[in-house]
Parts: C-alpha cells; sequence; structure tokens
C-alpha cells in the first residue's frame, strides 16, 4: 500500500426525466429555468467536483401510445446550456450526452471544439448512439441503426470527430501583426475522411482547443460497449452501484486496456449513483423510504407493472395485487423512446416480482417501490463517506456520478456534509489544482497531432 | 427634426477581428484572443453600454475565404471561427439586456437541434435570444457532410439557370427548416408543465404537440425536448440580397438585413420586402428591415477616410463587401442614417471595420449622437429581445381559443 489512498473523482448528475426525480416535492424546482443548472454547477463546483453531467434523449418518451406525462418532462439543448455554464463557473467539468446516430461529425466537433474554448478546456462528451426509428422520426438523418450497429456506428463518429479535431496542431496560428502573417500553415485543418459511413473532405474552421479534444465518456454494459470504452473512452459511465458487481465490472474493463496499449489509469469507472443522508440511520432509512414512496406514485407503479407485462393496465388498482395474467412477450413494445426489458427477460422479471410480492405481502405498488426503488448510498454523512470511499479503495469504481432526486437543490447536503469527510479522508481534493478536466481526472495531456492534411484516411 | 423623429433600431454584426480583412492587424486588435470567451463577453458588454438592440455572431460550416467556390489557402488574414451559438451562449448570462442573434446554416443541419438549441438560448438569456439563417450553396461546406451534391458555382453564375435553381431550392429549404422551428417552439404550450400531485401527472400532455411537418428535405414529427422559450418564439433574421432571400424575409423571417448602397435602393428593396409581407398574409405583423453597413468612425474628421486607406493598403485591392463602406465622424453617419431611415428601414445593423475600435465609437459617439437628436432610446426600457423591438410575444397557433 501506498502512503497516499486511492483519490475519488465526484460528478453531479443534473435530475433526469425519469420517476428517480422528485417533482411533487415542495422543495423541487424548475427543470428548466437557467437558474436550476446554476445552482447545482455552483454547489458542485463549491465542492471540488470533477464534473456536471447532462443526459439527452431526442424524443419526449410515450407509453400506451401517448407522451408519457407522470415524470419531469422537458431538458435543454445539451451543447447550449453547457456553454453557458462555462460563463457562471471556474474549473468545472461540463460534460453532456451527444447522439451520433443523429448529428454529423463536422457539426459535433465544430460543437465541442467551441465549448472547450470557451471553457477554457472543461469539455466532455457521452457518445451515445440510438438505434431505433422512433427518435428517428425528428430528423432529416431519419434512418436508423440495427441495433448490433450501433458501436460501429459509434465507433466511425467517433474516429470522424477525432480526425477533425487533429487537423490543428495547435501551434498555427501566428496573428503577426509586423509581418501580416495570421496563419502560418495553409494547410491547417485540412482533412480527408472515407471510413464506413462518412465521406468527407476539407477544412475544419475551429482551432484546436486546450484540451485537444473532448473528454471521451461511454455508458452501457454490453460486450460490445466494453470493448469500445476500452479502445476509446476516457471514463465509463456504468450501473453497477453494489460492491460485487462493482469489482467484478472493474477488474474486466481494466483488464482489457492493455490489449489497446493503455494503462489502467487511462479509463476511469464512474457508477452512476444515488444517496439519501440523515442525521442517524434510522433517520436516514425513514428518509430513503420516503423518497421512494414519492419517486413511485400509484400510477407511476402501474407504468412499471406495465413495462414488463407489456399490456395495458391502466384499470388496475395499485393498491390491488399485480396482475394475474403473463406477459405479452411477442407485441410491440408499450413503451417507447427509453431503454426497454425485452422478450423472454419478461417472464423471468414477472415471476421474481411475484414470488416477492407473495413473500412479503406487497400490494404492486408496494411491490415497485421494493424492487426498483432502493437508493446507492443510504445513511448518515459519515457512514455515506465511509461507503464511497471503501467502495473506491475496493477497486469497484474510480469515483462516482451522483444523481439527486431534487432540482436543484439536491446536492446542497451532500457537498456541506459528505464532502468534508471525503476530505478529511484524504481520498478527496480540497482544492483544483489543474485547469481542465483532464487535469482534475487525471489524464495525461494528449500528444500533438501531425495537423492538416490532404492525404485520405481510407479503410 | 420635429417630435416625430422615429427612434431607430440599432445592431452591430460581430466577426472575428472586424469586417475588414485587415483589421486583426491594427494596434487594439486582439487576434490571440479570438477563441477565448473572454474576447467576446468584452464585445458584448460594450455593445451593451451602448444600449444597442442586439448583436449578431457570424458562423459558417466552412473556412473563411475570399472565394465563393472554396478554400482560398491565405495565411494573412482570419481564419477559423467558433460556433456562434454556443458563443452566444456563453455570452448570455454576462449581460442582461442585449439581444443576442447568432448566425447557424439551415443547409445541413437539423432542424430539431437549431430550434431546441435557439430555445435554450433564450431561456439561459431571458429572452433575448434570436437566430439568423443562412444557407450554404458552397461545394466544399457540403463536402464537409458528405451527404449531398452542390454544384461549384462562382457567384456570377448564380443568375443562371443552374444558378437559379439552386437558390430556389435553398431558399425554399430555408423556409421549410424556419417553419419547423417555430411549430417547434409551440409544441409545448407554454402552461403545459401542471406538477398536478393528485392525479400524479407532471404535465398535461394535450398541451403538448406533434408538428408532424412533412417537407421535400425533411419530416418532423415533435413534439420539442424544450419547453416553449421565455420569448415564445426567439426572434428569426435573415441577410438578403436578392429575391429569392427577400421572399425568406418576407414569408418567414422577423429581421431582415439589407445592402442598399444608396437611399433609392433602400426604397426598393423596403418595397420588395413589404409587397412579398402582403402577399405572404402577413402584411399586419411586424418584419424589421435592417440596412447593414460597414463602418469607420472617428470624432475627427479625415481620420476614418485616412484609417481606411492605410488598412486597404495591405490587400491586393480596396475592401468592398456587399455592403456599403462608410468611413467618417459620428455625426456624419447619424445624418446618413436618418436620411436612409426615411425611406422606411427601421434600423440599421453596423459592421465595425475593426474591433473593438469602431465598435467602442459606435457606443461612444454614434450612439451619443443619435441620443441627443431623439432618435435612440435612453436606457433599455423592456427586458426581452422582442420587447426592444417592438414586437409582441406569439400566440401559441396550438393554444385552442
Amino acid at each position: 500500500m501506498s502512503s497516499t489512498p486511492k483519490q475519488i473523482h465526484l460528478a453531479a448528475h443534473f435530475p433526469g426525466v425519469n420517476n428517480t426525480t422528485v417533482w411533487s416535492d415542495p422543495a423541487a424546482g424548475s427543470q428548466i429555468d437557467f437558474s436550476s443548472f446554476v445552482h447545482l454547477a455552483r454547489t458542485a463546483e463549491r465542492a471540488k467536483f470533477d464534473f456536471l453531467f447532462l443526459a439527452e434523449g431526442l424524443r419526449l418518451r410515450e407509453q400506451r401510445g401517448k407522451i408519457h406525462d407522470l415524470d419531469v418532462v422537458g431538458r435543454p439543448d445539451t451543447f447550449t446550456v453547457l456553454a453557458a455554464l462555462a460563463a457562471v463557473t471556474d474549473r468545472l467539468g461540463l460534460a453532456g450526452t451527444i447522439n451520433s446516430t443523429f448529428n454529423e461529425p463536422y457539426e459535433v466537433a465544430r460543437q465541442f471544439a467551441t465549448l472547450d474554448h470557451l471553457s477554457a478546456g472543461r469539455a466532455a462528451w457521452n457518445v451515445v448512439t440510438s438505434w431505433d426509428e422512433f427518435t428517428g422520426e425528428n430528423f432529416r438523418r431519419g434512418g436508423y441503426l440495427a441495433r448490433e450497429d450501433r458501436y460501429e456506428r459509434a465507433d466511425q463518429f467517433l474516429t470522424a470527430v477525432k480526425v477533425l479535431l487533429d487537423s490543428w496542431r495547435g501551434d498555427e496560428i501566428a496573428a503577426d501583426k509586423e509581418s501580416g502573417t495570421f496563419l502560418r500553415d495553409p494547410d491547417a485543418g485540412r482533412f480527408a475522411h472515407r471510413v464506413g459511413q462518412f465521406d468527407i473532405a476539407g477544412s475544419f474552421n475551429v482551432p484546436r482547443s486546450p484540451q485537444g479534444r473532448p473528454v471521451i465518456f461511454q455508458a452501457g454494459d454490453s460486450e460490445q460497449g466494453r470493448e469500445f470504452a476500452a479502445s476509446a473512452a476516457d471514463a465509463i459511465f456504468t450501473r453497477h452501484g453494489t460492491l460485487e458487481a462493482g469489482k467484478a465490472f472493474y477488474a474486466d474493463v481494466k483488464g482489457r486496456l492493455a490489449r489497446y496499449g493503455r494503462s489502467p489509469e487511462e479509463l476511469l469507472i464512474l457508477p452512476g449513483v444515488t444517496f439519501v443522508l440523515g442525521d442517524t440511520p434510522a433517520d436516514a432509512e425513514e428518509r430513503a423510504y420516503e423518497v421512494r414512496r414519492q419517486q413511485v406514485s400509484g400510477p407511476t407503479a402501474i407504468t412499471f407493472v406495465e413495462r414488463i407485462w407489456n399490456r395495458d393496465l391502466s384499470d388496475r388498482d395499485p393498491d390491488g395485487p399485480l396482475p394475474a395474467e403473463d406477459p405479452l412477450i411477442d407485441a410491440d413494445p408499450i413503451v417507447r423512446g427509453r431503454a426497454d426489458v425485452r422478450g423472454a427477460d419478461r417472464l423471468a422479471t414477472a415471476a421474481h416480482w411475484r414470488s416477492v410480492a407473495e413473500e412479503k405481502k406487497l400490494s404492486l405498488r408496494e411491490l415497485v417501490i421494493e424492487v426498483t426503488g432502493r437508493q446507492t448510498f443510504v445513511g448518515t454523512p459519515q457512514q455515506v463517506a465511509r461507503a464511497l470511499d471503501d467502495f473506491v479503495q475496493a477497486d469497484a469504481s474510480d469515483g462516482f456520478i451522483l444523481a439527486p432526486h431534487l432540482t436543484p437543490g439536491g446536492l446542497d447536503e451532500f457537498a456541506d456534509t459528505v464532502v468534508p469527510l471525503l476530505q478529511e479522508r484524504g481520498v478527496f481534493r480540497t482544492e483544483y489544482e489543474g485547469e481542465t478536466l483532464r487535469d482534475h481526472l487525471g489524464l495525461p495531456a494528449l500528444a500533438r497531432p501531425a495537423g492538416g492534411s490532404r492525404e485520405e484516411a481510407v479503410s | 427634426m420635429s417630435r416625430s423623429t422615429p427612434l431607430l433600431h440599432l445592431a452591430v454584426a460581430l466577426d472575428g477581428a472586424g469586417w475588414h480583412p485587415a483589421a486583426w492587424r491594427e494596434p487594439g486588435a486582439r487576434p490571440n484572443d479570438l477563441f477565448t470567451a473572454g474576447y467576446w463577453a468584452d464585445l458584448a458588454a460594450e455593445a451593451e453600454r451602448g444600449l444597442l438592440d442586439f448583436v449578431t455572431i457570424e458562423d459558417s460550416l466552412g473556412q473563411q475565404s475570399s472565394s465563393f467556390t472554396g478554400p482560398d489557402g491565405r495565411t494573412d488574414q482570419v481564419r477559423g471561427r467558433l460556433d456562434a451559438v454556443l458563443t452566444a451562449a456563453r455570452i448570455a448570462p454576462l449581460t442582461t439586456h442585449l439581444g443576442l442573434i447568432p448566425a447557424a446554416v439551415v443547409t445541413h443541419t437539423e432542424p430539431f437541434h437549431l430550434s431546441k438549441s435557439v430555445a435554450t438560448l433564450d431561456h439561459v438569456s431571458g429572452g433575448r435570444a434570436g437566430v439568423q439563417v443562412r444557407v450554404s450553396g458552397r461545394a466544399d461546406e457540403a463536402a464537409h457532410f458528405g451527404r449531398r451534391e452542390v454544384p461549384r458555382l462562382p457567384v456570377a453564375a448564380l443568375d443562371s439557370p443552374a444558378g437559379r435553381a439552386l437558390l430556389e431550392e435553398l431558399f425554399g429549404e430555408a423556409a421549410d427548416y424556419v417553419e419547423v422551428v417555430r411549430r417547434l417552439w409551440d409544441s409545448w404550450e407554454d402552461d403545459a408543465e401542471i406538477r398536478d400531485v393528485a392525479t400524479g401527472r407532471f404535465i398535461d400532455r394535450a398541451k403538448l404537440h406533434y408538428i408532424d411537418f412533412a417537407g421535400r428535405h425533411f419530416s418532423v414529427k415533435g413534439p420539442s425536448i424544450t419547453p416553449r422559450p421565455p420569448q415564445g418564439q426567439p426572434l428569426v433574421a435573415a441577410l438578403a440580397h436578392r429575391a429569392e432571400p427577400f421572399r425568406l424575409v418576407a414569408t418567414s423571417a422577423d429581421i431582415g438585413f439589407v445592402t442598399p448602397h444608396d437611399t433609392a435602393q433602400a426604397t426598393a428593396i423596403v418595397e420588395e420586402i413589404r409587397t412579398g409581407q402582403d402577399r405572404a398574409g402577413r402584411g399586419g405583423q411586424t418584419v424589421h428591415i435592417l440596412a447593414d453597413l460597414v463602418v469607420l468612425l472617428d470624432d475627427e474628421p479625415g481620420r476614418a477616410a485616412e484609417r481606411r486607406a492605410r488598412l486597404d493598403a495591405s490587400l491586393d485591392a480596396p475592401y468592398a463587401g456587399d455592403a456599403l463602406v462608410f468611413a467618417g465622424t459620428p455625426a456624419e453617419l447619424a445624418d446618413l442614417l436618418q436620411e436612409f431611415a426615411r425611406t422606411g428601414l427601421t434600423g440599421f445593423r453596423l459592421r465595425p471595420a475593426t474591433l473593438p475600435y469602431d465598435l467602442e465609437r459606435i457606443t461612444g459617439g454614434l450612439v451619443p449622437e443619435l441620443q441627443r437628436r431623439g432618435a435612440f432610446r435612453q436606457a433599455y426600457q423592456a427586458g426581452t429581445l422582442r420587447g426592444l423591438l417592438g414586437l409582441p410575444r406569439p400566440a401559441n397557433r396550438y393554444t385552442a381559443a
């Protein structure tokens, strides 16, 4: 063991458009007013977090053929709100999900290069790829992908963006008033790239940004997703919030890096987690249960069961039993616009839920609260600080992306109580040491690329 | 002038180090800062000190070039630019009254994305957003996307049959694009969010609307993922030099930027746009027509002309763009603007030849001169860009009467 314990990385997830975000609480604020984003970003920066994270969805979710109305709905444009947040923060990393199916590399590369310039090196990109025709209905690129092609698309898209960003080395701008030389190199920004779905060439018009490129995140758990992350990402956004699952995932993914000539520190593993704090352990448990009840209203409980049963159950009583009939397996999904349980998994999940309900004598709503609602970390600030530290020291992760259940104040208490305890334990920074997000994450600076070239990349 | 002196609307167009190609070499120029937030924040603060209606920020999906058909390989002028919508968003929290109208290309981009990004700019600025839509007819920019063929046409060929066909296509697509963007802004009614704890419903989904647009270039289902912005609809602007874009302004825009070189041209352009507006059934709506002028300003008579000559000396030929170039004193410019305004123009978008120098002469010289003449506001009196421009908040097309 070294004398310095492994350091924890922390990030704040702006509360999302699903039932974990509680809007019925009197303390719940706007999901769209800029003041809410400012509040959370400033709280995260005050607490010396690595970054703020924004998710994205490009079509409103539907259930039973209608827009889902029970959860928070409505989000800003990711790039635009992150650029505005750069004006009210100094060090906090600014991370967002941007879809690689319904965008073009030239535009996305410009937007990330711009965000990185305007934030002086704090931009990060969570690369996601949609495959659904449902979302495609909002776009001129209406064509969608076969589900199994999505990582290939993501990989090719990311490669294209990197080609564009690397078309400037970073030393081309002379801006020498005396000699009249603005550019040292007439080929700055030149690129040609013909790979797979992309056949693009010309001149990229944003000079190299402070980080060179945004920090790259990958979210997803499949075999292909893990491999994609090991080859190309700087961090993984995972769902493994338990110690055992976390350790297995961590070992698996870190073990893949050597094959790509990368060291374990070059890919951070950051699970998305939830938390509830209390003055005593019992108080925390009580508050956690109350939050779960807020998260799973009667109508919301019905929609959860509908997603598994794949049937319209709008006439059921949430305080009554689970449906007697079995899930529909072959019908089209009742839910659109979100990741979904599919096919035969429905039967297994339904069987499991029934057995839990029977054993614990739970109504439909109580069952949903029981099986879906449990927060990752519940306890006093001391308990939570220790649990977070233990999790990281056990190599179950390199840190956490914390999703508060309240907008915008849901991180305040954590910042005020847990963060100082982590700092006392010597596992979390007390001041930012670097300028850029790469610095915060301990990622090595990128090598300077060759710059603009007229030669084509073909494969 | 009498009590009926009309108040002029005054905006500034920001681009790089200024509109003169040699601007970046001027003593006060900051060519090393062009890609920093601080540079743009300082320019916006200066414009706001001058009580200007708004700033525009130029953008393009390709390298600046002196050639219409592709990059020119020059190394003696500013090359490279930041995304304008994001630059506007970056300065929005640092300003409080100034309108922000970034340029955005509508030829290769997605109306769904632009609609939500401008709506978000409106949210983060508290109702001060607009967008200047631009078409791209350049073959080199099309190759950056690799999705459509664009003929490589020089400017002189725009009046050929192929040129006209291209313009019809590009501006027709732009009109569809603006229609989609506006429908998406309306796709949430203002009171769609209900937070009704009793029924567990966050929104009243009857107040969210599919826009179901189907056109030649795209189909968009909707609704937007972003709630209706503070202004209801942020403003749509377009630069127009000829019939096709004049029609776009008449049918689709709230603000047209035009480039008359004398009052006779100004009269003709205003007439053409107003006629087009009537024909499009928008005769009753306010559409501002602002003339663009490149300006070099100095208090001392003759100084601006000298400066212009000095700047031009480093070029192969004197600078001449699409817009009239004015070099003179603030009082002379005020005379010219008031004369032009009599043609029916409602204001001006000044393009500073050099930054920040000519912007500072606008805010520190021209604005006080116009205020003395009773032709410009003494203070900001509205919180939104629509308010500054005297435009009402539009009713939502989907709200049942």
